[in-house]
């Protein structure tokens, strides 16, 4: 049985679809900005924030609404379930959001929430297709999303993991993170659209079992991720990294990658336009992805200049031609707890 | 009482591991530290953990030295799979104390366990764990039942995992149920 993506939606600080997301990217837009009067916090920070404020359950409701508009899925279906990606959730509840999206969609199944750090929008597509596999459902809406906070930005204030300025993903002058807003929805079926589309081929979560806020230095739990899925892959294509910008974690990738032997395949880096933006950003990220493949673009790693990695990887300040059509993508995240993630999809026809 | 049964419960009064009631004195979060002390008590970073983790770190110890196999070698088969219908509600709460406007002190100790996957890092830590690490917030116990059986059947290289219901709202109250499953 295959699952496919039927559709897809973003709404960010730099566009409010995921054709115009794909454009910005495309025309090297970001909203990063510093700011220094916002949350009314000591230190200043770089932060990629909505204009409109909506809450959590508002953005979710909207993109998820957005999503469906593209297809005939009847979301009041037994065998529709949605599946929440979020670290925050609206205003640290998490439980009420989820019910008030799946009541506003009058859908008859209680919503799962997957809230496992920073690799929760990988590990929510990973539940998806686990449970239209297992018979679950047909269709899982997978919706990713967390909105910024004092309590977010101070905390990571307080780990010193923020940088005061541009991020610069896998760079020599890297210096930390910037925190980001966005929601982000994929619909997964088991029924395969009579087009192009991709197919979520395989995933794979581990544990580094080394430390709850720092990543394993020889990788152990991301390398695993990507060894578990490899035997899936064809040509890979591209892999979309986590590539924060922190000094530990762009170092760890680097060896995960270098241990898999990947070290020739292009690398995606987005954080550089859109910052970390937590629960959305493994399904956001991968929609962005899956849109530059489709029109054979590797993007930009918006801030990145010089490696400043271990084991240097095949990464560009600007955007590059993909020269043949695309076949494989795999997408990775890392986060607290040692939890690491990786899936890999594949654009299909037949 | 089962013979195969290989469960615990932990809640602020009571002790029950694999159906049988532990005797202890204390209650709420002392309870888990007189477990701890008795118990454990050579695992000091016990003492940096916010109470889910304290919770679900020392329902898994009892669980775990009741299952009698060997303990702490690398094991790539057996997966961690919790969720609870709070998240990290008790320690989010603590750490908003430390961002008051008139008393800002972030604390970078207290702000790491505002994620509720955090426990499920200590126990894998602790126990050498490298599979599958999940946490979900759901709103039923029944739920993640299902989910965990979901993903054993999925998941070919895990053969069981520890499944727990982790509920921390307050030092007084908090409910773990966490169980070993088998791949059928």
């Amino acid at each position: 049985m295959g699952i496919y993506c039927v559709a897809h939606h973003i709404c960010s600080p730099i566009g409010a679809t995921s054709q115009a997301n794909f454009e910005a990217i495309m025309d090297g837009k970001s909203a990063l900005r510093l700011h220094s009067d916002r949350f009314e916090l000591v230190e200043p920070f770089c932060v990629s924030l909505f204009d409109e404020p909506k809450s959590f359950t508002q953005w979710c409701i909207l993109s998820i609404e957005q999503a469906l508009q593209q297809t005939q899925i009847d979301p009041t279906s037994q065998r529709v379930i949605f599946v929440i990606s979020t670290t925050k959730g609206d205003n640290l509840q998490l439980s009420e959001p989820a019910m008030q999206i799946q009541a506003h969609f009058r859908n008859p199944n209680l919503p799962i929430v997957v809230s496992n750090a920073c690799t929760s929008g990988v590990c929510a597509q990973i539940t998806a297709m686990r449970l239209i596999e297992s018979g679950a459902c047909d269709t899982a809406i997978v919706v990713g999303c967390d909105v910024q906070t004092p309590f977010i930005v101070s905390g990571f204030q307080a780990l010193k993991a923020l940088s005061q300025q541009l991020c610069k993903p896998f760079d020599k002058q890297r210096d930390g993170l910037n925190l980001g807003e966005a929601v982000a929805t994929m619909i997964y079926t088991n029924q395969k659209p009579d087009k192009l589309c991709w197919q979520l081929v395989a995933g794979s979560i581990c544990n580094d079992a080394n430390h709850i806020s720092a990543p394993s230095r020889t990788a152990e739990g991301s390398f695993r991720c990507l060894q578990e899925i490899l035997p899936y892959a064809e040509q890979i294509d591209m892999i979309s990294t986590h590539g924060t910008g922190t000094l530990y974690n762009d170092a760890m990738e680097a060896v995960a990658i270098h241990r898999a032997g990947l070290d020739e395949v292009p690398i995606g880096a987005l954080k550089g336009f859109y910052g970390h933006t937590m629960g959305a950003a493994g399904v956001l990220e991968t929609i962005i992805s899956m849109l530059c493949l489709e029109h054979k673009i590797i993007p930009a790693a918006r801030g990145y200049e010089e490696n400043g990695v271990e084991y240097p990887l095949n990464l560009s300040p600007k955007n590059r031609d993909l020269d043949h059509e695309p076949h494989d993508l795999i997408k990775m995240l890392s986060g607290f707890g040692g939890v690491n993630a990786a899936i890999l999809l594949r654009y299909v026809n037949e | 009482m089962n013979e195969n049964q290989q469960d615990i419960i932990i809640t602020p009064q009571q002790v029950l591991l694999n159906g049988q009631s532990l005797p202890t004195t204390e209650t709420g979060e002392a309870l888990l530290t007189e477990l701890y002390k008795r118990f454990v008590g050579d695992y000091p970073k016990f003492y940096k953990m916010d109470t889910l983790c304290r919770l679900g770190f020392i329902g898994s110890e009892l669980l775990l030295q009741a299952e009698k196999s060997e303990r702490f070698l690398v094991k790539n088969d057996r997966m961690i799979i919790f969720a609870n219908k709070s998240a990290s509600i008790k320690n989010d709460t603590d750490y908003l104390q430390t961002i008051q406007a008139d008393n800002y002190y972030p604390s970078p100790a207290l702000f790491v366990y505002t994620l509720p996957n955090i426990v499920t890092g200590e126990i894998a830590i602790r126990n050498n764990y490298r599979a599958e690490s999940s946490f979900y917030v759901l709103q039923d116990e029944q739920t993640l039942q299902k989910l965990a059986q979901t993903t054993l059947q999925s998941v070919q290289t895990a053969h069981s995992a520890l499944v727990g219901w982790v509920e921390c709202e307050s030092k007084d109250n908090f409910y773990a149920h966490i169980k070993i499953v088998w791949k059928n």
